[in-house]
């Protein structure tokens, strides 16, 4: 069996991630994504792979390799159209409505005047995101009508063509934490809770991790998104709301990991390996 | 850039404060590293010679 890890980026997840293929003995080449060319009518050196992990950390690269890969034929991990849902906000709320999967409020809208109509029908507080975008980038809480106009105008004036996207959700008023669910073949296999006193826990904000059980609830809602998008593995960070439980918040297609492998006690890159293996050999679905 | 391969370590100057950055096992082609020294982010552009430079800053379609 060989196995490719495309990248653009060797963090320490891409490095445990080789390590822990080589430790089980299984082929496993880093490919930079940045030195390749690629020829959408000749597969040339990936039909030597069984399958291909992609850990790029550029969106960019990932949607062009997957799609030119999975053109080839060659089982991509995730599939091209798991990553399309997972790093589109919209899209992920439309899976996850279409699958019955609890999730906050959105409404939508593509320019300012009816961004602001989009904000107040959800009410104030509420959250404006970017619907591509991560570790929590240009994310706002608006209180009032004056911050919501303020941060609408910024985005119409200052921002890509891709923040012409009104993505309005409601606030919900968490306790303190929100909480990440690392799937793999459809199996919860560890969950961590991200605790900040700011309203934004993301560890790449600053938020502390712990370890969190996966009680039943968590369990069933974690497997059904992860089906909603697809996905084989990815994290799922859910929102705690006082009146409606558990909903899930996000997808992410290309989970980060490695401070929550001492936090949970949970060898994640090892069991990761061993899934993408079972999916090269055909043995898992 | 000065550069030493020995059997335990590979190591090259940080390219912000010049002081040794090693690495235990062979690097490769995008990792990323910090200097120890000045904190500075570092990425191995190269590994034959090994060349490290200045890790870019995120981009906007960076994420997970």
């Amino acid at each position: 069996m060989h196995i490719a890890m495309t990248y653009t980026r060797l963090r320490a997840e891409e490095r445990l991630l080789l390590d822990a293929f080589e430790a089980m003995d299984i082929r496993i080449t880093p490919i930079d994504l940045r030195t390749i060319v690629f020829d959408p009518a000749e597969i040339g050196e990936w039909a030597a792979y069984d399958a291909v992990l992609d850990r790029s950390v550029s969106l960019t690269a990932t949607r062009t390799a997957v799609a030119l890969l999975e053109g080839y034929g060659v089982r991509c991990i995730n599939p091209l159209h798991a990553i399309e849902t997972c790093s589109d906000k919209l899209a992920t709320t439309i899976a996850l409505i279409r699958a019955g999967v609890p999730t906050p409020g959105v409404r939508v809208a593509t320019n300012a005047e009816s961004g602001l109509t989009a904000v107040e029908r959800i009410g104030y507080p509420a959250v404006l995101k970017p619907t591509v975008g991560s570790w929590g980038r240009l994310v706002a809480r608006v209180n009032d009508r004056d911050a919501a106009e303020a941060v609408l105008e910024h985005r119409e004036t200052l921002g890509s063509v891709q923040q012409g996207v009104i993505y309005v959700q409601e606030h919900i008023d968490k306790p303190g934490r929100d909480i990440r669910v690392f799937v793999v073949g459809a199996e919860p296999i560890a969950a961590i809770a991200r605790s900040s006193p700011h309203w934004v826990t993301n560890t790449a904000r600053g938020a502390t991790a712990s370890g969190l059980e996966i009680g039943p609830e968590l369990r069933r809602l974690s497997i059904d998104a992860a089906a909603a998008v697809g996905a084989d593995i990815v994290a799922i960070d859910f929102l705690e709301c006082p009146r409606r439980g558990l909903l899930v918040n996000e997808l992410n297609h290309s989970m980060e990991f490695r401070n929550s492998i001492d936090t949970t006690g949970v060898n994640i890159p090892g069991i990761v390996a061993r899934h993408v293996a079972a999916l090269a050999e055909g043995v898992a679905a | 850039m000065s550069q030493t391969t020995t059997t335990a370590a590979v190591q090259s100057a940080c390219p912000e404060c010049d002081a040794s950055v090693s690495f235990s096992r062979a690097p490769l082609n995008g990792q990323v590293t910090r200097c120890s020294d000045c904190r500075a982010e570092l990425e191995v552009t190269s590994v034959s010679p090994l060349t490290l430079e200045l890790a870019p800053e995120v981009e906007e379609d960076w994420g997970e």
